[in-house]
């Protein structure tokens, strides 16, 4: 099971609830599928993590894995283009819902869970979890030996589920895969316990590490295709039963040294290997621990065009719910002062609303829920109406604070010189009122341009998401995460300088004056001698 | 009544306002006679904020009658709600009248001196620039600032805070100014020339209603003296004889208060 969908799926179950009930009633929308056009637009999460998908470590924009191999081989028979969706995860079946994409390939496994909202193919893989130990370990050689040892596995795993119920395990919950390796060579774990190809790919190249014992359980891997789409499910059968029996599955698991003894009893295959494990051998060759600082360098330089989109992603979703939110709240402020108490109420209690609940499930919501009533929105759209609506809840309580820091004879004064509500507002106590807001509302911006790695849920890749996609193809979180970190810091300072100059200009009344706004009074005090 | 209400520039005819902790102004009647300058006197919560406020609109009348000039506004009783006649009424009645609020921060701060004098002819009036400037430095140089036209208000004193105040409320050109206790939060030695300021536009023929505790300037510069006490006129004549012979016990308690107490200007 891929790392980060784990992290997801420990964040989700409240809103996987959520969507299940949104989606059971789904209605059934005729498919517009874009089969038809030639185009087979599958979807999968290329954070997801190797060997199912990964950014190519030689080049960052290429998503190679198995299953990449798999669709290509699949769309080539159907005679259909493939098209790439990415998505997150956990998402995969409400993405087939939402008609996203046609069919949902990442590891999804057959589970009763899933086979009430999707129909799956046939089998494209079988596996198993595999045990790993240290090389020079010689008292545990299956499951059994595991008792009463420190196990690590990933967080909230079918792995985890069987190290419960064998008892007696102190299990240590792993997010990062690699981490786990790591802490079994040096010795802070007795044993790991991971999905076969995960621990082939994570460790299979590590020479302190030996896998030992049977395999244990059993993983089952199809695609998946929306309930109403028997027609293509019964084009994807078939084409899975074609590359099965012309051997080209076999191929691309030798290719990707995933064939096992499991695998040759279901396809019913004992012939011995036809080609090179060329692909694991490239990425084995990519991981070798003794890799230099000169070429790790040049590897985070090559990073910089994906971080670079990634972040113009994310800038232009902020800055567009920003002005969503600065308008709107501006809207909501003037209505909760000015309007009748009845519509008033209307807009505090949206206020209430959009600040009261979490902003993940509202950008859900908009993405998965509203298509139920005909209203489907772009992910950019959805991402950023999302936030602007959330984040004008904040801005109109700023904006409404800022209004009543103005003393009342401001208001009294402008009016008793014949001016109009409106002109009031507008040439007197909005000016005012703004110089007190600009602070909180950087804040607010600096806040939002964190706040919209969420988009990557509905299927944007911005910063975030590159960085988890980069990042655990090459078990390095440290120096993308160190680059990422700079990144966002960059994209805010502008918005950090220019409050600063705002609240210079517009308190530049004061530098002269002795009861000046804007000026920190309260050092003063502390200062005398 | 002295004057009859032809000749009067304001008329005000049995005006009533309550808030929800009880009623503040019962029946006021008064005319106003163009170019006086009447002062009212009163304990603190008599009213006579009130009815100050009620000449310009800011809070808007109960029941009663008020005439400034040629524009009126009445009304039967709290049941009857605010139209678009009334609205329009008191907003050209705010026109005929400038205010000078409590207080020294009721300059528009982000805004120089100059600024504020010329804002709301421009705003309101439509004034050209050039035309609002001239009117505004006029003004400012008539209140002695014509040296403080580019000054933020944080930089002004008390003094020169209400001073420029009058100017922004002369540039609207109003029939009537009136004062809310314009000097009680001025140092002392700054309350004579904001008086002085007043005493020169009652000289031009401006007439202004005064809320003040300044007994002396009210005695000395008023037309007449009104004392107000719980929300009624209790009491009105010129100041010499309102101040030496006062006809009613609450009016001769009131002014015991305030005996030896005179501030120069």
């Amino acid at each position: 099971m891929p790392a980060a969908a784990i992290i997801n799926r420990a964040l989700g179950f409240a809103r996987a609830a959520l969507l299940a009930a949104a989606l059971t009633v789904l209605a059934a929308s005729p498919s517009t599928g874009s089969e038809a056009l030639g185009v087979l637009r599958w979807g999968g999460d290329s954070e997801g993590g190797f060997p199912y998908m990964f950014p190519n470590p030689s080049d960052v924009d290429e998503l190679i894995g198995f299953e990449v191999d798999i669709v290509n081989e699949l769309a080539g028979y159907m005679g259909m283009k493939p098209e790439y969706v990415n998505n997150a995860w956990d998402n995969l079946i409400p993405g087939l819902e939402r008609d996203l994409y046609d069919i949902a390939i990442n590891g999804l496994e057959v589970t009763p869970e899933h086979e009430e909202a999707v129909n799956f193919s046939i089998p494209y893989y079988k596996t198993f979890l595999q045990l790993a130990v240290r090389r020079e370990n010689r008292d545990i050689t299956e499951l059994e030996g595991c008792r009463g040892k420190v196990v690590g596995t990933l967080k909230e795993s079918y792995a985890q589920m069987v190290l419960e119920e064998l008892g007696d395990v102190e299990i240590r919950t792993y997010i990062v895969e690699a981490n786990t390796y790591e802490d079994l060579a040096n010795g802070r774990l007795d044993a790991a316990l991971f999905d076969s190809p995960i621990a082939i790919y994570s460790a299979g190249f590590n020479p302190e590490i030996k896998f030992v014992g049977p395999p244990i359980g059993e993983i089952t891997y199809a695609i998946a295709v929306k309930k109403e789409n028997r027609e293509l499910l019964s084009r994807v059968n078939e084409a899975i039963v074609h590359l099965r029996d012309s051997g080209k599955l076999r191929g691309i698991y030798d290719r990707w040294n995933l064939w096992s003894p499991v695998m040759a009893t279901e396809f019913n295959d004992f012939s011995p290997r036809k080609v090179e494990m060329t692909r694991y051998d490239e990425w084995a060759e990519s991981h070798r621990p003794e890799i230099t600082l000169s070429s790790r360098l040049s590897r985070y330089a090559s990073f910089l065009p994906a971080f670079g989109w990634a972040a113009l992603v994310t800038m232009k979703v902020s800055i567009t719910a920003m002005l969503i939110a600065i308008l709107l709240g501006l809207v909501l402020a003037m209505t909760r002062v000015f309007a009748p108490r009845w519509i008033g109420l209307l807009a505090t209690g949206f206020v209430e609303f959009m600040r009261g609940t979490p902003v993940l499930i509202q950008l859900f919501f908009i993405f998965y829920g509203l298509p139920n009533v005909g209203i489907k929105l772009s992910p950019f759209w959805a991402g950023a109406i999302g936030l602007g609506l959330n984040y004008a809840a904040y801005e109109a309580e700023i904006y409404r604070s800022g209004l009543f820091a103005i003393s009342s004879t401001q208001w009294e004064a402008a009016l008793a010189l014949g001016m109009t509500r409106w002109q009031a507002m507008r040439e007197v106590t909005l000016p005012q009122a703004i110089r007190v807001v600009i602070p909180p509302i950087t804040n607010d911006f600096i806040s939002l341009l964190k706040d919209s790695s969420l988009v990557s849920i509905i299927t944007m890749v911005d910063l975030t998401k590159a960085y988890g996609q980069l990042a655990a193809a090459y078990y390095d979180y440290f120096g993308p995460g160190i680059m990422v970190a700079l990144i966002y810091l960059v994209i805010g300072l502008p918005f950090v300088k220019f409050s600063r100059y705002a609240e210079k200009r517009l308190a530049e009344q004061d530098k002269d004056g002795k009861k000046g706004m804007g000026r920190n009074f309260y050092r003063t005090s502390t200062r005398w001698r | 009544m002295a004057n009859l209400p032809d000749e009067s520039l304001i008329v005000v005819k049995n005006l009533c306002k309550s808030f929800e902790d009880g009623e503040v102004l019962n029946n006021i009647s008064i005319n106003i006679k163009e170019g006086d300058l009447v002062s009212l006197i009163g304990p603190s919560g008599c009213g006579k904020s009130t009815f100050l406020r009620c000449l310009n609109c800011l809070e808007l009348l109960d029941s009663g009658c008020i005439r400034i000039g040629d524009v009126e506004l009445s009304r039967d009783g709290i049941e009857q709600r605010p139209d678009e006649n009334m609205l329009s009424a008191a907003h050209q009645m705010r026109s005929e009248v400038g205010m000078v609020f409590q207080g020294y921060n009721n300059l528009f701060p982000h805004k120089t001196v100059l600024q504020n004098v010329m804002l709301a002819p421009l705003v309101v009036k439509k004034m050209p620039a050039g035309e609002a400037r001239g009117i505004a430095l006029g003004l400012l140089k008539k209140v002695g600032l014509e040296g403080a036209a580019n000054k933020y208000p944080s930089t002004l004193s008390g003094g020169e805070s209400q001073r420029a105040a009058i100017a922004r409320a002369l540039a609207m050109n109003p029939r009537v100014m009136l004062y809310d206790e314009p000097t009680s939060a001025l140092d002392p030695e700054l309350v004579g020339e904001v008086l002085q300021v007043m005493k020169d536009l009652d000289s031009e023929g401006m007439t202004q209603i005064i809320v003040t505790h300044e007994m002396k300037f009210a005695r000395d510069a008023s037309d007449y003296i009104v004392f107000i006490d719980r929300g009624e006129i209790v009491e009105y004549d010129d100041g010499d004889i309102l101040f030496t012979n006062p006809r009613n016990s609450r009016t001769r308690e009131f002014l015991r208060h305030f005996t030896g107490t005179a501030v120069n200007y």
